[in-house]
C-alpha cells in the first residue's frame, strides 16, 4: 500500500475534524490497524512526520493499535484467527475462508487541544 | 519512497497537463481545507487563533478526547462514491484493470474494443507513470481515451478519475476501462469508484504470484489468465496457479484468454456485454421510476 496516499489522507481527515470540532492542536492520533491491511507501519508513521509538519498535527504522535485477522470459514462455519489472505481453515482443512475482522484502517479518536 | 513498490510524490498530469492533486508533503500549509465538490466548505475560513482554544490561559491544559471513527482512506471513499453514482446514473459499465506491468491489458483493451465496439460505446482511462504511449494505443482503434500520467506515484485513486471524467466524455449506457498503473500492490486499496476489478495475469508469470502478493487477488472480482497461446511453450501449471488464486480468494472466477490470438476472447465479451446491458436497463429505470 501507498503509505504516502495514506499519510496525506490521514492528515486530512484529522484536519476535516479539527474544522467540525474546533481544536487547534493535537496530541495523540489513535488509529486502528488491521494485520491484514496492506500497511507498513513503519513507513506511514516516516510519512506522517514528514506531511504533518507545519499543520495542526505537528507535534501529533501515532498510537497504533494492531487488530488480528479473524474470518469464517464457508466451509464448517466455524470462526478462525488469520494472518495471511491464503490460510487454509485449521479446522477442516479447506481453503474457503471470508475475512471478518483484520483489513480495518481506520482512525479512532484524537487527543486534542 | 512507499516502502513496498518505491513510489514516491509525484506531479500528476492528464494528457500532458498538471492536475492539482492531493500530494503536497513539501509545501507548508498551517490549513488546507479539504478537496471536495462541497464548495462551500472548501471557501471557509478557519481561526484558530480566536477560538475556545486560542482564548485560554497560558499554561491551562485543554486536552480532550475527540472520537473519529473514520476510515484513513475516507476522502479517496468519497470521490469514489461520487463517480460511482456518476457512473449508476449514466448507465456506464466501469472497469478497474489492475496488474503488474506486461501482462497484457492495453493489448487486451485493443483486441476487445475490436470486437465490442459496434455493440457499445466505450471510452478508457489510461493510468501510467509516464508518457501517453497507451493512450496512443487505444485512440489508434479511434475510441476516446485519456492518459493519467502518475509521475513516481504508482496507483491512480478516484479524485483523479473525478478530475479525468469532467474532460472525457464517456457516452451513456456504455463501457469505461480503467487501465491503471502496472503494480500488483497499491490500486488495490483504492475504490476508484468502479464496479469491479479485474486482474490480469499472464501465463508467463509465476503460478504463486496469489501467495506472494496476495492483496489484489483478494480485492478483484475477476481474474483473467492472459497469454494462454503460449502455454506450450511454459512450463506454466495453470491449474496450480487457479489453485492458489483461490486461496486467497475462494470461488474467484477466473477466463482463460489470449489477448494477441484471440482463443477466451469471447467468454470475456460475453461477460462485458452482459454487464453492461443490465447497467444500462438499471439507468434506464432509474429515469422513468420503473
Ligand atoms: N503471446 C502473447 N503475448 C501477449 C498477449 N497479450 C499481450 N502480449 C504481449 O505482452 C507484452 C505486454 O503487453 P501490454 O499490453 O503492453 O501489457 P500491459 O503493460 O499490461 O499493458 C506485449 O509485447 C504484448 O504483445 C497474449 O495474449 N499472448
Ligand atoms: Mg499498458
Ligand atoms: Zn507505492
Ligand atoms: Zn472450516
Ligand atoms: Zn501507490
Amino acid at each position: 500500500m501507498h503509505e504516502l496516499s495514506l499519510a496525506e489522507s490521514l492528515l486530512q481527515v484529522i484536519e476535516d475534524a479539527a474544522r467540525e470540532q474546533q481544536f487547534s492542536r493535537v496530541k495523540t492520533v489513535w488509529l486502528e490497524i488491521g494485520q491484514l491491511a496492506c500497511v507498513e507501519q513503519e513507513s506511514l508513521r516516516f510519512f506522517f512526520d514528514a506531511v504533518k509538519a507545519d499543520s495542526i498535527a505537528r507535534q501529533a504522535r501515532l498510537e497504533i493499535v494492531a487488530i488480528a485477522g479473524q474470518a469464517r470459514c464457508e466451509n464448517c462455519n466455524r470462526n478462525c484467527g488469520i494472518e495471511t489472505y491464503h490460510a487454509a481453515c485449521p479446522y477442516c482443512g479447506q481453503y474457503a475462508l471470508s475475512v471478518t475482522q483484520g483489513e480495518e484502517m481506520r482512525i479512532k479518536e484524537l487527543e486534542v487541544e | 519512497m512507499c516502502t513496498t513498490c518505491g513510489c514516491g510524490v509525484g506531479q500528476t498530469h492528464i494528457n500532458g497537463k498538471p492536475v492539482q492533486t492531493r500530494h503536497r508533503a513539501a509545501q507548508s500549509v498551517r490549513f488546507r481545507a479539504p478537496e471536495s465538490h462541497d464548495t462551500h466548505r472548501a471557501t471557509e475560513t478557519m481561526h484558530f487563533g480566536n477560538g475556545i482554544a486560542g482564548t485560554h490561559a497560558p499554561g491551562m491544559s485543554q486536552a480532550r478526547m475527540v472520537k473519529i471513527e473514520r476510515d484513513i482512506l475516507a476522502a479517496n471513499n468519497r470521490w469514489a462514491e461520487q463517480n460511482r453514482r456518476y457512473f449508476s446514473a449514466h448507465g456506464i459499465f466501469a472497469l478497474n484493470l489492475v496488474s503488474s506491468p506486461g501482462s497484457g491489458k492495453t493489448t487486451l483493451l485493443v483486441n476487445t474494443i475490436e470486437r465490442m465496439r459496434d455493440q457499445f460505446p466505450i471510452a478508457v482511462i489510461e493510468g501510467d507513470q509516464q508518457t501517453d504511449r497507451d493512450a496512443a494505443r487505444i485512440r489508434a482503434t479511434g475510441v476516446a481515451a485519456l492518459q493519467i500520467n502518475t509521475g513516481k506515484g504508482c496507483h491512480l485513486d478516484a479524485l483523479m478519475i473525478g478530475r479525468a471524467l469532467q474532460q472525457l466524455a464517456v457516452p451513456d449506457n456504455g463501457l469505461l476501462f480503467i487501465e491503471n498503473v502496472g503494480n500488483l500492490v497499491c490500486p488495490s486499496g483504492f475504490d476508484l469508484g468502479e464496479e469491479h476489478k479485474v486482474e490480469i495475469q499472464s501465463e508467463t508469470e509465476v503460478e504463486d504470484k496469489p501467495l506472494k502478493n496476495p492483496d489484489m487477488f483478494h480485492s478483484a472480482d475477476l481474474m483473467l489468465l492472459n497469454k494462454c497461446d503460449v502455454l506450450p511453450h511454459l512450463n506454466f501449471d495453470t491449474d496450480l496457479a487457479i489453485g492458489y488464486a483461490h486461496r486467497v480468494h475462494p470461488g474467484l472466477p477466473v477466463i482463460r484468454l489470449s489477448a494477441t490470438q484471440g482463443d477466451g476472447m469471447q467468454a470475456w465479451c460475453d461477460w462485458l456485454a452482459a454487464n453492461c446491458r443490465r447497467v444500462a436497463a438499471n439507468a434506464n429505470s432509474m429515469e422513468t421510476g420503473f
